[in-house]
């Protein structure tokens, strides 16, 4: 597992031709379902309609994208605050996610949770954590619910690197290989927690490496490269799947956006102009248009009649949201208990 | 010398009277479990020792061997990510039943009980919903010291989304917890060691009693000593000798203090005029002060005096058995706070 510098060219390799080409092909639709969603937030965020803070995953849609389109409707999904991305590649309602950015009744929590708690059960999206590892013994449980039942599923937990320094992960990781749960854990390290770089929060670099000892399978991928990320969450998912017990995988990464809100960094400046500069030429989604045109898997008409139409669906989406009905003040009491 | 033998005091039968099947307090909540790992193959028990030859007291002895090691097994001690698990497990519909020996050990499992358990409900709109139940008994006695027997009740009130039931009789133990396991929310179950050994009246089969529903333990006319958990067995007895100086004491037993039954006290107070709580919890910010502030709030009018509190004194627990006899309040100061405000007047 080599180290993944900044300025490594992205290869995808499909030369084994063990991707169908519709899947490659899916591949980009969804990362540009993600991107379109938080641009269109990005955009729009300054009119302080999305009263929640919104933490956006721009950068990062390869992640979501090459591990999701691995999984079954009903395989459970737990993910953490910064979850848009996972929450469109899972296929959870785009329109209910937005309506609650918008704090909307029609929203998928109904305006209780915001941005950072999005959930949908139809897809196995059982909710998202705010603090930084919570979703991780979630994912966890919901694995052993699955064993108990033999119902077959797979469980999984996005986290970013800063979940590493909680003591949750290795609680939840040894638990799982004491008992061969079916769970993938998948961290994304996009180098930042909030404004401090991963540099100053972690004794070394390599994540994966923390849990070598508890002998989980561990991968290292590129994680703005949407081949290499589905092929190392493939191997994961099956193996979990056929009773091979839990995975770990480390997304290299990085978000092109602030921990919350649509400043990039620079402003505050807590990173460089010229470090965002390399990882925006590192684009997962620019970078693999790109890669599908020179393979003549997508063509350019046939990607501008794709993204046409998906900017007029999100206007649909945003427009929906921004149309529903606010939560009646007097059902604040409600869903405390059920 | 055997921990659990030197805490056993006097028993109490609170359904001695009733006819039927007498059961100790720990077979009664292990019949519990049982009936409802039969009758529900979604629950499952998980906790340190669980599967071991004491079995939690008793409580869970041998029902690995009935149901089998999946739906019965040991944990790690990782108190914070099991606990996560078993929410894990209860939002995937499951319904798992997580036994610790002690509260205190409920501490490092604070942020998946409160940041998760609690509001998985609320904060995600209703949509989803973790129906499980956390289990552990209050130590007390033998120099268990600071960190073995805290009664952290106080604690668990604040949270809105927790249950929070600390049963006093082996019928309430058991009926508690299988509307505990039955409940479709997070459910904090805090027994009290000093009841472990008690034994009573428990009906055979399923049965439950509802939350947010207390008892009156002794009626009276004078005076009402609202009692939780072990306090009770101490309040009875005040109430034995506060008879003979001819003051009629009436003991309420919430049962369960989320929700808590508002109605019992104030219909208490509204008769006698006194409210005296006994808590086996610290005083400040704890159970004793949000049920004096609940009949203050809602019925002043019927205080004829002040109200007291009877609780630990606000410090660790102390090991040594002197100091623990300062530490811990009981009959004598129930007795004593009752008789100075029959006594006192407020003028209004």
């Amino acid at each position: 597992m080599k180290s993944i510098k900044v300025t490594s060219p992205i290869v995808f390799s499909v030369c084994r031709g063990d991707i169908p080409k519709e899947l490659l092909r899916e591949f980009y639709r969804t990362m540009f379902w993600i991107q379109k969603v938080e641009l269109k937030i990005n955009e729009l965020y300054h009119e302080d309609e999305m009263k929640t803070p919104v933490h956006l995953c721009l950068g990062q849609e390869a992640v979501a994208a090459g591990v999701c389109l691995n999984l079954n409707a009903n395989d459970y999904v737990f993910t953490n605050h910064r979850g848009h991305g996972h929450y469109i590649a899972k296929g959870g309602n785009i329109k209910a996610m937005v309506a609650e950015f918008y704090n909307r009744e029609t929203g998928c929590s109904r305006g209780r949770g915001g941005s950072m708690h999005l959930v949908d059960t139809a897809v196995g999206l059982l909710g998202s954590s705010s603090i930084v590892g919570g979703g991780i013994p979630l994912a966890t449980g919901a694995a052993l619910a699955s064993v108990l039942r033999k119902d077959n599923r797979v469980s999984l937990a996005f986290f970013g690197d800063a979940a590493i320094e909680e003591g949750v992960i290795y609680e939840s990781i040894n638990f799982a290989m004491l008992k061969k749960l079916p769970v993938v854990y998948v961290c994304e390290n996009n180098l930042y927690s909030v404004f401090s770089h991963l540099s100053k929060r972690q004794a070394q670099d390599d994540i994966y490496r923390r849990f070598i000892g508890l002998d989980i399978p561990i991968y290292r991928v590129d994680g703005n490269n949407v081949v290499a990320v589905y092929r190392a969450a493939k191997k994961a998912i099956a193996q979990a799947r056929d009773g091979g017990g839990p995975s770990f995988i480390e997304c290299r990464t990085y978000r092109l956006k602030d921990h919350h809100g649509t400043g990039s960094g620079v402003e505050v400046g807590y990173r460089s102009q010229e470090e965002v500069d390399e990882w925006v030429a590192r684009c997962p989604v620019k970078n693999y248009e790109r890669f599908l045109l020179e393979q003549r898997l997508l063509t350019a008409v046939e990607i501008k009649q794709f993204t046409d139409a998906v900017d007029r669906e999100v206007e649909g989406v945003f427009n929906f949201a921004h149309a529903s009905p606010l939560p009646r003040e007097d059902e604040v009491l409600d869903y405390l208990y059920q | 010398m055997d921990w659990s033998k030197t805490l056993v005091k006097e028993e109490i039968n609170f359904e001695a009277d009733k006819k039927g099947r007498k059961l100790s307090y720990a077979a009664a909540i292990r019949e519990a479990l049982e009936l409802a790992m039969t009758s529900d193959e979604r629950v499952f028990i998980m906790g340190q020792g669980v599967d071991d030859p004491v079995g939690m007291f008793g409580i869970t002895l041998d029902l690995h061997k009935k149901y089998g090691q999946e739906r019965v097994f040991d944990t790690p001690l990782s108190e914070n990510a099991l606990t996560g698990v078993a929410i894990g497990a209860a939002v995937a519909g499951m319904r798992p039943v997580y036994m610790h020996n002690r509260p205190d050990f409920l501490l490092l499992a604070m942020d998946q009980i409160v940041n998760h358990a609690a509001k998985w409900s609320y904060m995600f709109g209703g949509s989803v919903r973790a129906p499980l139940v956390i289990w552990a008994c209050v130590g007390r006695g033998w120099g268990g010291a600071a960190q073995h027997t805290q009664t952290l009740q106080g604690l668990f009130m604040h949270i809105p989304g927790l249950r929070l039931v600390m049963p006093t009789t082996p019928y309430d133990a058991k009926g508690l917890l299988i509307t505990g396991i039955a409940d479709n929310n997070p459910v904090i179950i805090l027994e009290h060691r000093w009841l472990l050994r008690q034994s009573g009246y428990v009906p055979e089969g399923l049965y439950s009693i509802p939350f947010g529903c207390g008892v009156v333990r002794r009626q009276g006319k004078d005076i009402t000593i609202v009692a939780i958990s072990y306090m009770v067995v101490e309040a009875l007895g005040a109430a034995r000798e506060l008879e003979k100086q001819g003051i009629d004491a009436e003991v309420i037993d919430p049962r369960t203090l989320r929700p808590l039954d508002e109605a019992i006290i104030l219909e208490s107070v509204k008769k006698t005029g006194r409210l005296v709580v006994a808590d086996t919890g610290w005083k400040t910010g704890g159970v004793g002060a949000e049920i004096t502030a609940l009949v203050a709030e809602k019925g002043f009018e019927y205080l004829k005096a002040p109200v007291r509190r009877v609780t630990t004194l606000d410090i660790p627990t102390p090991a040594s058995d002197v100091l623990e006899a300062k530490f811990y309040t009981g009959k004598a100061d129930i007795i004593v706070s009752c008789s100075e405000i029959m006594e006192k007047k407020v003028t209004k």
